[in-house]
């Protein structure tokens, strides 16, 4: 018996403005546990509202959607919020709270002691590889780019959650950082067993960090799959978003000697 | 200067009681107004409209509001309450208070970053949590300079409410206008803005505690602010309640009578205060409601003012039917004090002999070619219609002047004729000259002692003050009047007051 999705959506529809905008069109779509997957699609493809239904930061119109086997739409919302990380574009981090007061938001929110949060802050400073004494008690503005998404990373897994949602989380970074701060996030997401799904313009990132993708269009799902499924389908715009990478790929492999020590 | 602490005291207790009564009000509905907007344009259009009426008349509408209140409640509820001044002045300053708060709350709140407010929901928090944990210390800034401004404009504007009956560093303003004493007028400004400066500095310190997470400085701030109120609390605490209210209108000659009459009953050792500088309008309703124990009022001025008359009757007539009317208030005409303060047309007593003008009369022919200066109220009162009435006079223009400077005006030749008082000291020291008035156009304004209902029957009280009357004539009153309009330690109304007693006390 095949394991329950840990996230099922089933024939999900939400539009806005009385129904004039058609942001998610009837998606099924299944995150097995412990899986990564990554959503792509342009501006307006519907990514970022898809992954808002799963947490109920937004409300389904139509069909169902179960976390960890439960409909969403009969748990009480905060909760379900609080046991799901979430991973705001460039950290969305509370500009008067500290460091530590970022990441030990929801522990505090959940009734955690305080010496049990203070502990939980320190872990997590270790594990996004930031330097306790050095980073606890700065604010926000104090700290670069790239040390602010680990503090919302952070943040997000503070209250050890299964499922981790993340909405273009490394897009504002510089590539070096970015690179860095994806592959950290991938192992933690092994070590951790996480079940993450991270939302991406960005084609390349999806397929060199995830286990599977997803391509939204115009609200609808139009494939989902392994690097090599995408590769084989024969979709127009799949094709197109698969070009990029594909023609980099070439290009870089063209370009950089293959027996350089790099 | 020995006033310093009550006036102080009365001022910081009733600015802050209507600083706090204004924030209880606008911030909890700033917060329910942020995400509704008709709301929130309606509020910030009232509280705006609210703005624009000047202090003065906000604070001075604000009683007979209450005390209209205050009947209605004692119909229906069977319980009343005092519509003079803490209450009003409470009131109206929270009014006022109310702008600025709301304005930049509502600012400082909708100015906070959305994707800050998706982190909140997102991380779980309920709406009450991200309003508690994130909005408001995110808009505190914007809202403790709100608050701020609000505590200076209501400290400013609380020295507007001396004439409502709310003593306050106003009484050193109000007081140092009406008998020309600058020096009073400058302490009072000045004490006025040293609170200000003090209050929004210890606002800053704790706005500055908050923002940087500095509990000692919030702390400080916070003890500070204590510190005044509980200093301000301790006086009135303290100071054994007097049980006598002496209340004094607007001007000079009533500063000098409250203070005959406060000391004539502390010689009898009853405990007594005065209340001074209070509006007309205020005073006789502060004497029937009970605020105040005894004042003294003209004749004229409540025939034609309280109890709108616009016939005029001999002396002896509208006092016994004024003792009537004021009766059935339970209102103790007590008696006359011997002089007159009536309105009188007045001239320099140079240029009317050399154009030969003694009477009103005399002026018809020319008033044409002349102008005239009142009070603020001369204009619209009738015995003013009934002047123009009975002589038929027109004169080129008109203009209203603050009283004092009116004599100086007609002594120097800017208007030629003024609409002065006849007590005024000021006649005899710029050698003006009254113009009689033959056709008795204007009614006799005999200055009268009234009690209040309470002390009908309070035959101590009464004792004490019944050397007064009768004792006091037109040429005492002047020459007390002139006294107090000086500006050294002998011009006080308590000095010029124990001048006049021992002056007629002796008769």
């Amino acid at each position: 018996m095949p394991a329950t999705p840990l996230i099922a959506y089933a024939h999900v529809g939400k539009s806005f403005d009385d129904g004039r905008v058609v942001a998610v069109d009837d998606v099924s779509l299944d995150v097995a546990e412990g899986e990564f997957l990554a959503v792509v699609g342009g501006s307006g493809s519907g990514k970022t509202t898809l992954l808002r239904l799963a947490n109920r930061l937004i409300e389904a119109d139509r069909g169902r959607i179960a976390v960890e086997g439960e409909d969403v739409s009969r748990i009480d919302p905060i909760l379900l919020r609080r046991r799901i990380g979430y991973v705001f574009q460039s950290g969305g981090l509370f500009p008067h709270l500290t460091v530590a007061g970022n990441i030990g938001i929801t522990p505090k929110l959940l009734g955690w002691p305080q010496a049990e949060i203070s502990a939980r802050v320190d872990e997590l400073l270790d594990l996004v590889r930031l330097d306790r004494a050095q980073h606890r008690d700065r604010l926000p503005h104090e700290l670069s780019g790239g040390q602010r998404q680990r503090v919302g990373v952070a943040r997000a897994l503070a209250a050890k959650p299964r499922i981790v949602l993340m909405d273009e989380p490394f897009g504002a970074l510089d590539p070096l950082t970015r690179d860095a701060l994806g592959d950290d996030y991938r192992t933690l997401h092994r070590e951790l067993g996480l079940t993450t799904v991270m939302i991406t313009h960005d084609m390349t990132e999806a397929l060199l960090l995830a286990d599977r993708v997803a391509v939204m269009h115009g609200g609808r799902l139009l494939a989902q799959g392994t690097p090599a499924d995408l590769s084989a389908s024969t979709d127009a715009y799949v094709g197109e978003l698969m070009r990029t990478p594909r023609r980099q790929a070439e290009r870089l492999g063209a370009l950089l000697p293959r027996d350089g020590a790099a | 200067m020995s006033h310093l602490p009550d006036y102080l005291g009365s001022h910081v207790r009733v600015s802050v009681s209507a600083l706090a009564l204004g924030l209880l009000i606008s911030l909890p509905l700033a917060i329910v107004a942020r995400n509704r907007p008709v709301l929130r344009t309606a509020l910030l259009g009232l509280a705006s409209i609210v703005q624009t009426v000047p202090g003065l008349a906000l604070l001075a509408l604000f009683y007979p509001l209450l005390l209209a209140l205050a009947a209605l409640t004692a119909a229906w509820l069977g319980f009343s309450f005092s519509a003079f001044g803490f209450l009003p002045a409470v009131l109206a300053l929270a009014l006022y208070s109310m702008l600025p708060v709301l304005r930049n709350t509502i600012t400082g709140l909708s100015g906070v970053d959305p994707a800050v407010l998706e982190a909140a929901e997102g991380v779980g928090m309920t709406p009450r949590q991200s309003l508690t944990m994130v909005e408001l210390p995110l808009a505190l800034p914007v809202m403790m300079a709100g608050i701020r401004t609000a505590a200076v404009w209501v400290i400013g504007t609380a020295t507007l409410s001396t004439p409502i009956g709310q003593t306050s560093l106003g009484n050193y303003i109000f007081a140092g206008l009406q008998t020309q004493n600058w020096v009073f007028v400058l302490f009072g400004c000045f004490a006025a803005a040293v609170l200000a400066l003090v209050v929004d500095q210890l606002l800053a310190l704790i706005e500055n505690g908050l923002r940087n997470r500095s509990r000692i400085r919030t702390a400080l701030g916070g003890l500070g602010i204590a510190a005044l109120i509980a200093a301000m609390l301790v006086p009135a605490i303290a100071r054994p309640h007097a049980r006598y209210v002496v209340g004094a209108k607007t001007f000079t000659e009533q500063y000098v009578l409250s203070a005959l009459i406060a000391q004539r009953l502390q010689a009898a050792e009853l405990s007594a205060t005065t209340r001074a500088g209070l509006g007309s309008n205020v005073i006789f309703d502060a004497l029937a409601s009970g605020d105040i124990d005894v004042y003294v009022d003209y004749s004229g001025t409540l025939w034609a003012n309280q109890f709108h008359h616009t016939d005029i009757r001999p002396r002896a007539e509208l006092l016994g039917e004024l003792k009537a009317t004021l009766a059935k208030q339970n209102i103790t005409l007590f008696g006359e004090l011997g002089f007159e303060n009536a309105y009188a047309l007045v001239m320099p007593r140079k240029g009317a002999d050399e154009i030969g003008i003694h009477s009103v009369a005399d002026l018809a022919s020319r008033a044409a070619t002349m102008s005239i200066a009142g009070d603020y109220e001369f204009f619209s009162r009738p015995e003013w219609a009934g002047i123009q009435k009975a002589y038929g006079l027109t004169f080129r223009a008109q203009r209203q002047m603050q009283p004092d400077f009116m004599y100086a005006a007609v002594a120097s030749g800017e208007v030629d004729v003024i609409a002065g008082y006849t007590s005024d000291g000021l006649i005899a020291k710029y050698d003006l000259v009254t113009l009689a008035d033959d056709r008795h156009a204007i009614p006799p304004y005999d200055a009268i002692v009234l009690l209040s209902p309470k002390r009908r029957d309070d035959e101590a009280f009464k004792a004490a003050l019944r050397p007064l009357l009768g004792r006091i004539d037109i040429a005492e009153m002047r020459e007390a009047n002139l006294r107090a309009s000086g500006n050294d330690a002998s011009s006080s109304p308590d000095a010029v007051a124990r001048w006049l007693w021992e002056k007629v006390g002796g008769k």
